[in-house]
């Protein structure tokens, strides 16, 4: 290499560097490096809110699966009370009814017997009445015929006997 | 390793590495190139194409620095970007346009300037009269010849691109900036494409060298050398006006960013850093003659391969595509250009690899040479 004159490169580089370095530290570097920084700690900001608001999301779930796993053992809890409560309805007036039913038997036993009772002495006394009144004819006729009288007399004593 | 898996790529990258020295390998037969060049130099195309191609001479005026920016030739004239010509002369400053040198730079044509008498001999501008008493061999050495020529201040190829480069990158960086005042969510864009870039040198250099405490101080410095490094890799890699310069694979470049991380980290050193240097934890104090020397030689040798390291890789990769090139006028063949282009193609894919790993070593090393600096040693 042919060695020119060493002052004329030395002495504009090192003015023409230094020059060079103020101007874009000033009007280049500062701003850029400024900017890239802040844009940094803005992602890192970015990414940690994003961060915070996945694990909010998770507790949100977390808590909306334990809601829902308490809602459905109320439910549960719910059908099942329920389901007892119709089951003891139901035993409940099957009780009551035979109780009822068993009470109106009673009641019509009751009633009939005395119907009955009533029926026997109305009867009772319907037959005596037509005894007497049969007597009566008999005898009006009877007397007028000894043996048939006798014959009556015997025959009456003898249903008495038997009645 | 890798390099086993894949034996045809390795030879390739052998064979490629081998090429630069079959272009130096006789400098006997380069220099006697040199005189037959210097006379044919203007005698327009006919000459130029009897003339014997002398790679060496090509290759050094590529990689090197330049008054004007030499865009093609046309009919046997060249044409150039004409760039100003700053001189500190005997008589003050004096500012004219590099044509003035009509394209010599062989000492032959005569400038003159306010009654001074200049000359310019291989992009170094001399006093006519202190030019003629030098010797061939301090004529090739002329840059370092201060008595002989006015300080020269100026606005060269490397510089012109170097500003550009720095308009390119304030323009970019600045549309960046804008763009995060408009849009303060996902960049898109041009801020999408740099910003990785950004929260690379941050995440990947600054902090795991520096340490999280004091790395936010030094972002600016890291950025910035790593962008105008990058940057200008890759100018340098462009084979045409207004790009081609070879700034990063100039020495004085690379010097003057080594020494701006140098004072970096020297104006960063902490209680720590002065302590390992003027009394090495551990060590004897007698031996501090001889262990203060090594570390403040240390000192020096960390910017000094940095210098190194940038200038020789974007310099040798300079060298090996001009090589390449070459070849095809070398054997003075177009059989040879698909070959020669396929080499050039893959050796510019390679240099675009070496552009980013270079800004990035460099970058890499400041910060660690600045992390060194500042950190804090508990003290074992």
């Amino acid at each position: 290499m042919q060695l020119t004159s060493p002052e004329s490169l030395i002495f504009w580089t090192t003015i023409i560097f230094i020059v060079f370095f103020f101007l874009l530290a000033k009007f280049a570097w500062k701003p850029i490096l400024g900017a890239v920084k802040s844009r940094e700690e803005s992602i890192n900001n970015a990414l940690a809110s994003a961060e915070a608001a996945r694990r909010e999301m998770q507790n949100l779930t977390a808590d909306n699966e334990r809601i829902l796993q308490e809602a459905r053992m109320e439910r549960d809890a719910l059908l099942k009370e329920a389901r007892e409560m119709k089951d003891k309805m139901i035993a409940d007036s099957k009780q009551e009814a035979q109780l009822q039913g068993e009470r109106m038997i009673e009641q019509a036993k009751a009633a009939i017997a005395a119907e009955k009772n009533a029926a026997m002495a109305e009867l009772k006394a319907q037959v005596s009445s037509l005894s007497l009144d049969i007597a009566e004819k008999l005898l009006k006729d009877e007397l007028s015929n000894k043996e048939a009288q006798t014959k009556l007399v015997e025959k009456m004593l003898g249903d008495v006997k038997l009645n | 390793m890798v390099i086993s898996n894949k034996p045809l790529q390795f030879l390739f990258a052998a064979i490629v590495a081998c090429i630069p020295f079959v272009g130096f390998a006789n400098p006997a037969v380069d220099s006697t190139h040199v005189t037959t060049e210097a006379v044919a130099e203007h005698h327009g195309e006919a000459a130029h194409e009897e003339k014997e191609f002398n790679a060496t001479e090509l290759i050094n005026s590529h990689i090197g620095d330049a008054h004007e920016f030499h865009i093609a030739d046309w009919g046997g004239h060249p044409i150039s970007f004409y760039l100003p010509v700053i001189l500190w002369t005997n008589n003050g400053l004096e500012i004219f346009s590099s044509e003035k040198f009509h394209h010599d730079n062989e000492g032959h044509h005569v400038v003159d300037v306010n009654g001074q008498e200049l000359v310019r001999y291989k992009e170094v501008i001399f006093y006519k009269d202190k030019f003629e008493t030098l010797t061939e061999e301090e004529r090739k050495n002329g840059a370092f010849a201060f008595d002989a020529r006015p300080l020269d201040f100026s606005i060269t190829k490397n510089v012109f691109s170097m500003l550009m480069s720095t308009i390119i990158l304030f323009l970019l960086f600045l549309a960046v900036a804008r763009s995060y005042k408009k849009n303060p969510k996902a960049p898109k864009g041009i801020a999408g494409f740099l910003e990785p870039l950004v929260t690379f040198v941050r995440d990947e250099i600054a902090r795991p060298n520096i340490g999280e405490k004091k790395y936010g101080k030094y972002m600016p410095y890291l950025l910035t050398i790593f962008f105008f490094i990058w940057i200008n890799n890759l100018i340098g890699l462009i084979p045409f006006f207004p790009f081609s310069s070879n700034l990063t694979g100039n020495i004085y470049f690379t010097f003057v960013m080594a020494f701006i991380t140098f004072l970096v980290t020297t104006f960063s050193g902490n209680k720590d850093y002065w302590g390992h240097i003027f009394n090495t934890p551990g060590v004897p104090f007698w031996l501090a003659p001889i262990m203060v020397p090594v570390e403040i030689i240390g000192m020096l040798t960390k910017p000094f391969a940095l210098m190194i390291r940038l200038f020789a890789n974007i310099t040798a990769g300079h060298i090996i595509i001009l090589s390449l090139v070459s070849l095809i006028f070398i054997f003075d063949t177009v059989a040879v250009s698909p070959i020669s282009g396929a080499f050039v193609l893959f050796m510019s894919v390679l240099e675009m690899l070496v552009a980013a790993l270079q800004a990035y070593v460099f970058t890499l090393l400041s910060a660690l040479f600045i992390g060194q600096a500042v950190a804090e040693h508990d003290h074992h």
